[in-house]
């Protein structure tokens, strides 16, 4: 008896649990399917209030369509965020391993001062420093470019992935190092063929958050890139919400803003472990 | 020359010493990249909205040397305080706000149990995608003729006619702190829940034998422990609210009637609107101690706990 009002009582519990869990899961998704949803329907239904959120007029790849009549066309902007992310990645990948190494490894001039110089950056909001950045990119001759968009991204990630690679460097063993040597390896050969496979979740970490951190940039790129042509995915479609083509097509809206949704979705998705682990080792050092 | 060195023990030693001295040396040159992006991107942009807060500096033609006028209008620019007055008062209400839902979600994935990753992958879906991108779907959800919200209520007779949401002060303020609640909430959650995590189990159990209720519990427990996690998800929260800038500009554009300029907002007028170089410099000196500032508190928050380090 007293067994079956406890069974009871934890069937209750887990039923309340779930249902818990079930209307938050909901709510937090919603927006998201909501217009992924509504973006296929036609454009004219797409005018309309989304009730129900699936197209009831027949289904309908409209919007996305109309998406490249704006402007220089939506196409154009997301090679542009294409190539900005994925740029940003590997140029972010490539100094912050170096510096990790660096970091960890060797003693040198300086190293200390150097160190806390980039950690230190992450104190300083990039927003208040925007002007003279222009600036000095004018001077670069790389004003309203897409490289110079990057040369930015890359330094605002700078302190969270060389901190994390120095860590990740910090945990591999000097035996591994040492026997490589032994065995003749050059410094080449010991960062890629040696140290390379043992920080590669690390690696993967960096990654991630540099591509999420330039393919969602908005007011860097906003002010930096001046030129339609030039402008990333965020810039185009804030363009085309405020009416700049003539009246606001939400349709258009909707396919543009699952556009810019998908990909961090998917990789947030397939990489869920990567990016958790970058916020924890953020967390608790 | 590498064949006569052998021979000895002594030499053999120096050259030895030499070459680890070398290969230090070689440091420098992986951190070299690095340190060069920052001094181009971060260091000397930093000098320079230093120096240029002392001019006034077109865009075009030929800045001069003002002294500390810039500062001096700073303090008769009324709009500038109603702005930082209002991005205090948004940091503060968001803050609250996402530390409301997200410590009960925190919670609620805390212990693995069948479905809850499941449930915290749901969660944290939102947090992954941009600011921009979250603005722009809601600016859509909250427009009074094709959005969803209005037209909802009024479908179901909750409201008599449509009614936008946008136009008016509080509604408008109210619907961007839900839009950032539901963006933000499940990042906030995955930082408070490594804090819970760390928590040993057995601190718990103990208390439970005691005799604790779970208020008392999470009072004399969960709470202290957690000093350092709360204290960065609060600063995280509070430093990202600060520097609020795409959510007002996406969906509100500052109204309505300016009343949703946040300090970066107004910052982004004066530069890249008005061009008034000189005066954004100075007004983003304003911004840089205030955030130096919290990052100082920060470091003092985030310390370890003494004797544990």
């Amino acid at each position: 008896m007293a067994q079956a009002i406890s069974a009871r009582g934890k069937l209750a519990a887990r039923l309340a649990r779930h249902s818990t869990g079930i209307i938050a899961s909901v709510l937090f998704v919603a927006p998201i399917v909501w217009t992924a949803l509504s973006a296929f329907k036609p454009a004219a239904e797409a005018r309309l209030p989304p009730l129900p959120p699936w197209p009831t007029t027949g289904f309908s790849l409209e919007n996305y369509a109309t998406l490249n009549s704006f402007g220089d066309g939506l196409w154009v902007s997301a090679q542009n965020s294409i190539y900005v992310s994925v740029m940003t990645v590997l140029l972010s990948v490539i100094v912050s391993v170096l510096a990790g190494y660096g970091f960890s490894r060797f003693r040198f001039p300086f190293k200390d001062l150097f160190f806390v110089l980039i950690l230190s950056t992450i104190m300083i909001p990039f927003q208040s420093i925007l002007t003279p950045i222009f600036l000095v990119l004018t001077k670069l001759g790389l004003h309203n470019t897409l490289t110079g968009l990057v040369g930015v991204y890359v330094t605002l990630q700078l302190p969270f992935s060389i901190f994390m690679m120095r860590n990740a460097f910090d945990a591999v063993p000097r035996e591994i190092e040492e026997a490589a040597r032994m065995d003749g390896a050059g410094n080449a050969t010991m960062l890629l063929k040696v140290m390379l496979p043992l920080v590669w979740p690390g690696v993967v970490t960096i990654a991630l958050f540099a591509f999420l951190g330039a393919w969602n940039e908005f007011l860097a790129a906003l002010v930096l890139m001046t030129d339609q042509s030039k402008f990333t995915l965020p810039v185009m479609m804030t363009a085309l919400q405020s009416g700049r083509f003539g009246a606001i097509d939400w349709g258009a809206v909707q396919a543009g803003v699952t556009v810019m949704m998908v990909p961090c979705l998917i990789l947030f998705l397939a990489l869920q472990r990567f990016y958790i682990r970058g916020l924890m080792a953020g967390a608790v050092k | 020359m590498t064949t006569i060195t052998a021979s000895t023990t002594a030499p053999a030693r120096a050259r030895k010493l030499v070459g680890a001295g070398r290969r230090q040396w070689i440091g420098l040159i992986y951190v070299a990249p690095a340190v060069a992006l920052v001094m181009v991107f971060f260091v000397i942009p930093l000098g320079m909205t230093a120096w240029m807060s002392l001019h006034n500096w077109p865009l075009m033609g030929e800045h001069a040397f003002v002294g500390l006028d810039n500062y001096g209008a700073i303090l008769r620019d009324t709009r500038f305080w109603n702005a930082l007055k209002f991005t205090g008062y948004y940091t503060v209400v968001v803050t609250i706000a996402i530390f409301a839902v997200a410590f009960p979600l925190a919670i609620f994935i805390e212990k693995p149990r069948p479905l809850t990753n499941l449930y915290r992958t749901f969660f944290f879906m939102p947090a992954v995608v941009g600011f921009a991108s979250a603005s722009l779907l809601w600016s859509w959800l909250l427009n009074v003729d094709s959005g969803l919200f209005s037209p909802a209520a009024y479908d179901l007779g909750l409201i008599d006619r449509k009614f936008n949401l946008l136009a008016t002060f509080q509604p408008a303020f109210w619907s961007i702190i839900a839009m950032v609640v539901w963006k933000v909430a499940g990042f906030t959650m995955i930082i408070l829940m490594t804090g819970l995590q760390s928590i040993p189990q057995d601190l718990q159990e103990a208390a439970v034998i005691d005799g604790a209720g779970p208020f008392a519990r999470f009072r004399a427990i969960t709470l202290p422990l957690m000093r350092r996690t709360l204290a960065l998800a609060l600063i995280l929260s509070v430093a990202g609210s600060i520097l609020a800038f795409d959510q007002f500009y996406i969906i509100l554009r500052g109204g309505p009637r300016n009343q949703t300029l946040t300090a970066v907002y107004w910052i982004f007028n004066q530069s890249f609107v008005s061009f008034k170089l000189g005066y954004g410099a100075a007004l983003s000196m304003v911004l840089l101690v205030i955030l130096v500032a919290l990052s100082l508190i920060q470091l003092w928050l985030l310390r370890k706990p003494e004797g544990l380090d």
